[in-house]
């Protein structure tokens, strides 16, 4: 795997990726999900509300990383509040 | 409609997504590792955190860029929108006229980017080029080698003529769609051309129009060749769009780590636009099939 220059955070960090597609996954085949509007402005399934927030977080962290000198531990703790509340309220 | 569920079906995918990975996720993945690191050869990697993320989303060379992408995707759209609906509604409908004028609107799509990039370079020169001598001609001082904004003109100008057709032919598949009935209907009330563009063609367009912005957005948002050939991005660097100030990087400088960085921070903004254009039409196809149940 010396080509693809791996690192230790990246590997937890596409790890955990590949983790949440699998339980979204299995998730999906034990109970089905019914699309239903929540607090985001159109209709969503549970995969919508996973990809709007991740991609939201992934925006949030280059904000932080980019315009603050806010800690990335900070953002990523708030983006993980972030993606909960989405997928439960959104 | 009744649809039998089979699971088992997804299998069949697999071979598309294993080509899929070979192609795109695996190499995507190399790139934000490499993001992540400072490389000097392949032994010699050192990991730099969110380093080379906080460099480039600081650093004013590429905001410009991503600025003048934003600004030149916008003008292009903003011309070739309108204009290609309108070339669209004044298309001959039958007759040898309407094969003409459609293999006469095909001609420029078929022409590879280089070679237009080409065509231009050679078209707009103040010395020997037709466009060119014609507007200094005329007593206006044009050269879009020493000048940015006649050099923003050109390319916009070039993407203009490149890329309308695309329009004109979808607007023209989609207006030739419309049931005679509407137009019928429309006859009756007596509607003025403004009320039928309003109020029946520009609603009925509206799922190839989505389809033409989107693909014209994606095309010139990751637009290279043709402002390579036809200014190298000057002068000075006011048509440097996003891919060549990536290109520079990464190639030029061989700054891997910043250039990946960039490509990933690139990747997500193309990938929020799409995601947007393709809600909108969803819910579009939501609201249609929304419509077909009440009618019947």
């Amino acid at each position: 795997m010396s080509w693809m220059a791996w690192t230790l955070p990246t590997a937890v960090f596409f790890a955990v990726i590949a983790t949440i597609l699998v339980s979204m996954t299995v998730w999906e085949i034990r109970s089905p999900c019914i699309e239903r509007k929540g607090l985001l402005p159109i209709a969503t399934t549970r995969g919508d509300r996973l990809f709007i927030g991740l991609l939201s977080s992934a925006f949030f962290h280059l904000y932080i990383v980019g315009f603050t000198t806010i800690n990335i531990w900070v953002a990523l703790v708030l983006s993980i509040i972030w993606l909960i509340s989405v997928m439960r309220w959104g | 409609m009744n649809k039998t569920q089979n699971n088992k079906a997804w299998f069949l995918v697999l071979p598309v997504f294993l080509l899929v990975a070979f192609s795109a996720i695996i190499p995507l993945m190399t790139v934000v590792n490499y993001s992540v690191q400072d490389i000097f050869d392949q032994n010699n990697a050192y990991f730099v955190g969110v380093e080379w993320y906080r460099e480039v989303l600081q650093d004013p060379r590429l905001q410009d860029s991503l600025l003048r992408q934003f600004m030149y995707s916008g003008s292009v759209l903003a011309i070739e929108i309108p204009l290609g609906i309108a070339v669209a509604l004044m298309m001959p409908t039958r007759g040898a006229m309407a094969s003409l004028t459609l293999i006469v609107l095909a001609i420029p799509l078929l022409i590879p980017w280089n070679v237009v990039g080409t065509i231009w370079q050679i078209f707009a020169r103040a010395d020997i080029g037709l466009l060119g001598y014609v507007i200094n001609g005329m007593g206006i001082d044009y050269n879009y080698a020493n000048n940015a904004v006649d050099a923003w003109l050109t390319v916009v100008l070039m993407d203009v003529w490149h890329w309308t057709s695309l329009i004109a032919l979808l607007c023209y598949s989609g207006l030739r769609a419309i049931p005679d009935a509407y137009y019928q209907a429309a006859r009756i009330d007596r509607a003025s051309n403004w009320a039928i563009f309003k109020y029946i063609q520009l609603p009925k367009l509206k799922g190839v129009l989505i389809i033409g912005i989107l693909l014209r957005f994606m095309d010139s948002f990751m637009i290279y060749t043709e402002p390579f050939v036809l200014t190298g991005g000057g002068p000075g660097n006011s048509t440097t769009f996003l891919s060549q100030t990536l290109t520079k990087m990464a190639i030029g400088q061989f700054d891997i780590g910043p250039a990946a960085a960039f490509s990933m921070i690139y990747f997500l903004i193309v990938l929020l636009v799409s995601w947007l254009f393709f809600t909108t039409i969803s819910q579009l196809d939501k609201d249609k099939t929304k419509e077909i149940s009440h009618e019947s």
